[in-house]
């Protein structure tokens, strides 16, 4: 990344996981929002790197417990009389 | 079952072997667990079998579940450590989950600055993106996976990743950034080729 704010970018990097998952203070995120808006560099990584995240939460949304591997959790548990979900 | 709050577990039932307390804990998490294994070792048979341990193992040592944590951290530990052990029998070196963290940070330097964001979600979700998508987890370290996977898609707080995987919560926070910069590099790689071709 380089730009005229190179050191600032580095410090981007370093709070970037902390300011995505919302763990920051305001003043802090204040800043790094006033920098984001000025490095489109900055701009592609957090925006990607959200994309990355939400690419991979939707995927694992789409993970469902097939109902024959449902079956045999329970049959293997002895709780066949259990299974509620098909 | 907790007849005030049906979701909650009665730990006193489950100590007890009662099998309505057993079924609803598979009901609540046989679901996340099947989705950890099998994002963990990335093949339906092997996740299948992982599903079956963690729940006989779980079952089998109850009366050792202290009740500190939730079940579903209990559960989500015992997967972890059988999906490394199915891994281990796989290839000769799994990164362990408390192994020390290299100091070498280049992993978390974007070296790709890419907008791909634009791209049609068909494009992001397509066939040969799963694909790539499924590569790029994979080729995580085993630590940096289970910790990514914990706490990106089953949505743990760090701490709660923390105790499933044994580690710090500063160990959790390095590991996260660095499986999800490298993921990001991965799918830059890949969904901007498909950007290039949209492009030209």
């Amino acid at each position: 990344m380089t730009h005229e704010h190179k050191f600032y970018c580095k410090d981007m990097v370093k709070n970037l996981n902390a300011y995505i998952d919302g763990e920051l203070d305001n003043a802090l995120c204040g800043e790094i929002e006033e920098h984001i808006n000025s490095c489109s560099n900055c701009q592609v990584v957090v925006n990607t790197l959200k994309k990355t995240i939400q690419i991979y939460q939707s995927d694992g949304r789409e993970t469902k417990l097939p109902p024959e591997v449902r079956k045999r959790l329970y049959a293997s548990l002895d709780l066949d009389d259990y299974v509620t979900k098909d | 079952m907790n007849k005030e709050n049906p979701t909650q577990i009665d730990l006193e039932a489950l100590k007890r072997k009662d099998k309505t307390a057993f079924a609803q804990v598979l009901d609540q998490n046989s679901e996340k667990i099947y989705r950890l294994a099998l994002k963990m070792v990335g093949n339906v048979q092997d996740a299948e079998d992982i599903l079956q341990e963690t729940f006989i193992k779980a079952f089998n040592n109850i009366h050792k579940f202290e009740g500190r944590s939730k079940v579903s951290t209990w559960l989500y530990r015992i997967a972890v450590n059988e999906s490394l052990m199915v891994l281990r029998k796989r290839k000769d070196h799994v990164t362990e989950i408390d192994a020390e963290i290299e100091k070498d940070d280049g992993d978390v330097i974007p070296r790709q600055i890419i907008d791909w964001c634009c791209l049609p979600e068909k494009e992001l979700m397509s066939s040969e993106a799963r694909i790539h998508i499924k590569k790029a987890i994979n080729h995580l370290s085993e630590a940096n996976r289970a910790t990514f996977l914990l706490r990106d898609v089953e949505g743990l707080s760090t701490r709660e990743t923390a105790e499933t995987l044994d580690i710090s919560e500063s160990a959790v926070k390095v590991r996260l950034m660095r499986a999800r910069m490298q993921l990001r590099e991965a799918l830059t790689g890949f969904y901007s080729e498909r950007l290039t071709r949209e492009n030209a």
